[in-house]
């Protein structure tokens, strides 16, 4: 008995021999991966309908084997022999047959010498990120130490310094956000004058814009926003740096000529943004003083001087000060995080994107927190 | 073991036709008017000293860069055509085992090794993770599948990069330096791979190298790239250039000799 079955014009399959006897399957075409499942699909069923005494794969006809297909050959044979049916392959080419031969079944079937990753419940990921968090502080903790004492040494030996490169990142993390920082500082400083005059126009105070404009941004704005334009440009770009260096081995490189890579990398970034941040925050707050500015005398009605008065008036010294000392620490935190994460990479290009973000995220999240106590602090040692 | 004119008198089917390529990096020509042609399931290796321009025309014939000039036909389709469809077709035959893996980071083994097998077919999860588990097997990674790259040796991420360049079954397989960086032993132990897929799966291949050994191992036939001739100054049986080319670029690189102006200088 001879039952054709086509699947397409790829193979054919011929099933020889009556149910419960010597059972041929002759198979012709091309096998691959493209006609797989209907291949399995047609042997599984030959298989259980026919159920044979012997079983005779006969590969003649076949043009093309893949190993994907092989390999379902061979699990025909598997599942036939564990059903106690003898299953033999006849007229395979030495091409079919080196397929076959490059197949381990033992590794098909093998468990994986490591179970696949288990989602873990809540309480073990709290745990662990419990953990991580203790041991992210603690390394902080002693990078910033190690730092300071690169520091230290290089302020006893000026000349370690390489000042070539303070000066490539003081113009990478300062005058290259000029734009940027002139653009998102007169924005600021426009949409505060427009939100307030709305509500201080309802008391008659509209006066008090430029005063308002001029305290917030001396006080709070200028720092904050300088520090956080700073920790997406810079403190990535420091990570993304360092962490591609130590992915490529060049850290490993600086360690072997015995030069310290905090000295080599991570000072000159340090030195350079100390330098910038407080500049750029002069900066920032002079064009939030100036959007503030343009939407007074144009759309308020102010008076150039009168503006000019108003601001000169609720600038104080102390907040001035203040103010640049906030930025030198924002500073060391951008550009210390931004370092630390930068040598924390470990293995490819993952963990630099990893670690690029937790740069961003991890100064963000201190710049904020060191507003925060400079602002406490500040309440009460500012002079009445 | 023949040359590319007594294997095309044979009635030997080309796969892979460079014709008179020409290209190079901006505008540095590293290639220029190159022409050759690689049969059915032989094992092509390209060497020549570092800068010779082996890499340029492998990326040139996996089609990564466009050319200067000329072109690269794989079973007569333009490996840079515009056919989007033809070229998605064409590049599924086509593997390339990079020179340390290139397995992506963030995925284990198995998953480098699926994805492929995911994107281009529609085969369910189960019979993927058979697929798989057997291409970790042909190259003895039997049970890795749950490892992450990183937590292999260089020489099991080869094999690795490899299971997943043959993930697809290609019908032509590209190799760049295969055995750079790794101890003699692994690097024989990836020669025997090599030579066994092709032998078994009848897979036309083309491998980037220049280390000695390897070249002897599993070349059916190499030709041989010189920097300042932008192009082909060899091309044949290994073991007969060894031993009776009359080209001292030829007769130095297989008998390991420095040249001339390079011993006076050292």
């Amino acid at each position: 008995m001879a039952e054709p079955s086509e699947r397409g014009p790829e193979f054919t399959l011929e099933v020889e021999g009556d149910k419960g006897k010597a059972v041929r399957l002759r198979i012709s075409g091309h096998l691959s991966l493209d006609n797989l499942l209907p291949l399995r699909s047609e042997l599984e069923s030959a298989l259980s309908r026919m159920i044979p005494a012997d079983l005779t794969v006969d590969l003649a006809g076949l043009s093309y084997v893949d190993s994907a297909a092989a390999l379902a050959l061979l699990d025909l044979k598997d599942e036939a022999e564990r059903q106690s049916i003898p299953c033999s392959f006849a007229n395979a080419s030495e091409k079919t047959r080196g397929v076959m031969g490059l197949i381990d079944p033992e590794a098909v079937s093998m468990a994986p010498l490591r179970p696949e990753a288990q989602p873990q419940d809540v309480f073990t990921q709290i745990g662990d990120e419990t953990r991580l968090l203790w041991k992210d502080f603690c390394d902080l903790q002693s990078f910033l130490g190690d730092l300071l004492l690169a520091l230290v040494f290089c302020f006893r030996h000026p000349g370690s310094v390489r000042w070539l490169d303070v000066l490539f990142y003081m113009k990478r993390a300062g005058a290259d956000a000029l734009p940027i920082l002139s653009l998102m500082s007169i924005g600021t400083g426009a949409v505060i004058a427009f939100l307030s005059a709305l509500q201080l126009k309802l008391v008659g105070a509209t006066i008090y814009v430029a005063a308002l404009i001029a305290i917030a941004v001396v006080q709070e704005l200028g720092p904050m926003l300088t520090a956080i334009l700073v920790s997406g440009r810079s403190s990535s770009a420091f990570a993304a740096e360092i962490g591609t260096m130590m992915v490529k081995e060049e850290v490993d490189a600086l360690v072997a000529f015995g030069f310290d890579p905090l000295r080599f990398l991570a000072v000159p970034k340090l030195l350079a943004t100390v330098v910038v941040l407080p500049l750029l925050t002069l900066y920032s707050m002079l064009f939030c003083i100036v959007g503030g500015f343009l939407v007074g005398v144009y759309l308020l009605d102010f008076t150039v001087y009168t503006y000019i008065n108003e601001t000169m008036k609720n600038i104080m010294l102390f907040d001035l000060g203040s103010s640049l000392v906030k930025s030198v620490v924002f500073a060391v935190v951008v550009a210390s995080i931004g370092c630390q994460r930068g040598f924390q990479v470990r293995g490819g290009a993952e963990a630099v994107g990893t670690m690029t973000t937790s740069a961003v995220v991890t100064s963000l999240f201190l710049v904020v927190l060191v507003e925060c106590i400079f602002a406490i602090v500040l309440h009460y040692v500012r002079p009445a | 073991m023949a040359s590319e004119k007594a294997l095309a008198s044979q009635g030997k089917k080309p796969v892979i036709e460079v014709d008179r390529l020409t290209a190079g990096y901006g505008d540095n020509i590293v290639l220029e008017d190159v022409s050759l042609e690689v049969f059915l399931g032989e094992i092509l290796v390209i060497l020549g000293e570092s800068g010779c321009g082996k890499s340029t025309l492998m990326k040139q014939m996996i089609g990564i860069y466009q050319p200067f000039a000329g072109q690269v036909l794989i079973n007569g389709i333009n490996i840079n055509t515009e056919d989007e469809m033809e070229q998605g077709r064409l590049r599924r035959h086509i593997g390339v085992a990079f020179q340390a893996g290139a397995l992506f980071g963030s995925m284990t083994l198995g998953e480098n090794v699926s994805l492929p097998l995911q994107e281009y077919t529609d085969l369910p999860e189960e019979e993927i993770d058979r697929i798989v588990r057997m291409k970790l097997g042909m190259v003895n990674l039997g049970g890795y599948e749950n490892h992450l790259p990183e937590e292999l040796s260089g020489g099991m991420q080869k094999r690795a990069g490899l299971a997943r360049a043959m993930a697809l079954d290609p019908r032509v397989l590209f190799f760049d330096e295969p055995s750079a960086g790794l101890d003699p032993v692994t690097a024989a132990e990836l020669d025997i791979l090599i030579k066994s897929i092709n032998a078994g799966m009848g897979i036309t291949m083309v491998v980037v190298t220049h280390e000695l050994q390897s070249i002897f191992n599993i070349a059916h036939r190499v030709i041989m790239l010189d920097k300042e001739a932008r192009g082909l100054i060899a091309e044949g049986d290994p073991r007969e250039l060894q031993k009776h080319s009359e080209d001292p670029r030829v007769h130095n690189f297989f008998n390991r000799l420095p040249s001339r102006l390079k011993a006076r200088k050292i």
